[in-house]
């Protein structure tokens, strides 16, 4: 080793270069937030929020694309949870380690992996033309659902995995069943870990745009049926942004999309930090 | 014996919906290809992989500068990201106070959850005119799209080089320091070394979000089927020529639009293998986004 500087004098140096790095990134991320929330937040007021679009979005309110929103996550979510508690709970209770539990794991990596058009060709070609569903609330939120599933059966398996096994042990020696135990002791313990996971599956939902702009339509109504299509609030966004519709209402928009996230943020690390008080307190 | 059966159908109804995301990913496979094939054999594989000019109305699909601007796209943005991230990765697990570190994760975390389209407005109204000025041309570019694909990625390369930091034994830093080692060198010669595999993975991980973004990158990159000669050349994604073009493809041309996404299929999975063959056994923090 060639030591052309002195340990002392690149410790310090080094130790700047790491401050600058945490900075400069916090930096980033204020910047951004800010100057969307500076440049959408005068536009946001309750009619903006509660107000329906006048021609094509140019002007007026966004409700029924927050609407929209709402509907395609809650079905995503929806189907996804089951799905992905259920094979949480099968791959850390039940499961071995066979050839089987490790294509379920690639299977799950891959579908966290693809690309979310992808996933759009997909639910264009399967929900929307195969199975006849058209565009709409139903081939879009399942769409998403697909995306959703292995965030929610990730963020499960950690949390079911980290109790403490001697639970699960106390329970099963007082007689019940393996499925009580799970039922009565495990999922109960697990369950802020599992309500984080589906948070986090939902916010992957509500931030999704190129999944839905092939399967949801492009609707400017509220959908009244899970056959009616739709304009989710990130779809909306883009079509006033690169058709140039009205930039004061894409800036709203995407005040609204962020402070959506930010809330997510916020309940999701209070839920964990609840979760962690609880488990250090007993 | 009711109690057995009953926890016969309950081991076998969970195993199901474990079974579910092969269904589906088989199902995606499935669909993807039957609708993309049909282009692949009328253009030939090579024409369409290597061919240089993608004009559906002329017949002609070749993919080739669409591959160069995705790659290019993409190793752009890690060149900036991988070592901000892993610095910033560093600064998180070994010297941020703990007061700073409770604002910088759920901050990152925020940073991972905004919409992506979000990220290619703002790219659209603040950087492209920034670039234009700067640069010339009409700021939409490679740089452009990857100036903004950075931020995107940054994310998940600081939360997972976060946690390979963090599970380094602490023995490992208490041995070199006990050695009259400084922070930096037990940083430099320890911790990184040891934490190499799952630096790596988060490369990956970064890499395959790089390769996966639409629309933020239709916003900003300009959307030329060209292969670029500068990096402030407008270029087009792969992802993107499947989100432009869907709207009105008909015929081959639809089929196309699904051989790109075969195109895209595959380029994730050779990832997801280099990925496993590292073995490293990556945690899913809370929070920590995308996988």
């Amino acid at each position: 080793m060639h030591r052309i500087i002195p340990p002392k004098i690149s410790q310090k140096i080094m130790t700047g270069v790491f401050w600058a790095s945490g900075l400069l990134t916090i930096a980033i991320l204020l910047v951004i937030i800010g100057y969307v929330l500076l440049k959408g937040l005068p536009v946001v007021n309750l009619e903006f929020i509660l107000g329906d679009p006048i021609d094509s979005g140019r002007s007026g309110g966004i409700f029924p694309f927050i609407m929209s929103s709402i509907y395609v996550t809650l079905l995503a979510v929806l189907v996804a949870t089951p799905l992905g508690v259920g094979a949480a709970i099968y791959l850390s209770e039940y499961a071995g380690e066979g050839k089987l539990v490790k294509l379920i794991r690639f299977g799950s990596e891959t579908l966290a992996s693809i690309p979310s058009i992808v996933f759009g060709l997909f639910g264009l070609a399967f929900f929307v033309i195969y199975l006849g569903f058209g565009w709409s609330v139903l081939s879009g939120g399942l769409t998403l659902a697909l995306m959703a599933l292995p965030t929610i059966l990730s963020a499960s398996e950690v949390s079911i995995e980290s109790i403490n096994k001697s639970y699960a042990e106390g329970s099963l020696a007082l007689g019940a069943t393996k499925w009580q135990t799970i039922y009565r002791v495990v999922i109960p313990a697990a369950l802020p870990g599992i309500s984080t996971g589906v948070i986090l599956g939902m916010g992957r939902a509500i931030a999704e745009a190129a999944a839905v702009l092939y399967t949801v339509g492009a609707a400017l109504m509220i959908p009244t049926s899970l056959m009616d299509a739709a304009r989710p609030l990130p779809l909306h966004l883009y079509i006033l942004a690169t058709e140039g519709l009205s930039m004061d209402n894409a800036w709203g928009t995407a005040a609204v999309l962020v402070l959506m996230i930010l809330i997510i943020t916020v309940v999701t690390n209070t839920l964990v930090d609840r979760y962690r008080k609880k488990m250090m307190g007993r | 014996m009711p109690k057995w059966d009953e926890e016969f159908f309950i081991e076998k109804g969970l195993l199901l919906t474990a079974v579910s995301s092969i269904i589906i990913i088989a199902l995606i496979i499935l669909f993807v290809f039957k609708e993309g094939i049909p282009a692949i054999e009328s253009t030939g594989f090579f024409s369409f992989l290597f061919g240089m000019d993608w004009a559906p109305t002329k017949g002609e699909y070749g993919i080739f500068p669409m591959i160069i601007g995705t790659l290019g796209i993409t190793v752009l943005s890690l060149l900036m990201a991988v070592p901000l991230g892993v610095f910033c990765a560093i600064f998180l697990a070994e010297i941020a106070p703990s007061a700073m570190r409770k604002v910088l994760n759920p901050t990152i975390q925020t940073l991972a959850g905004i919409p992506s389209v979000v990220y290619g407005f703002f790219g659209l109204v603040l950087l492209v005119p920034f670039m234009r000025l700067q640069f010339g041309g009409t700021g939409f570019s490679m740089f452009t799209a990857s100036v903004i694909l950075t931020v995107m990625i940054l994310p998940i390369i600081v939360s997972v080089s976060e946690d390979a930091f963090r599970s380094i034994p602490l023995e490992y830093k208490e041995a070199s320091l006990a050695l009259g080692a400084t922070h930096w060198q037990t940083i430099k010669n320890v911790i990184f070394p040891a934490a190499i595999p799952g630096v790596i993975t988060s490369v990956i991980l970064g890499m395959g979000r790089a390769i996966g973004e639409t629309l933020a990158i239709i916003m900003v990159a300009g959307n030329v089927v060209q292969i670029p000669s500068s990096i402030f050349d407008p270029v087009r994604a792969l992802t993107s020529n499947i989100a432009i073009e869907m709207g009105y493809a008909t015929g081959i041309h639809y089929n196309a639009l699904f051989a790109t996404g075969i195109v895209l299929i595959f380029m994730i999975i050779v990832l997801l293998v280099i990925a496993n063959y590292l073995h490293y056994k990556k945690k899913v923090t809370m929070g920590g986004g995308y996988l």
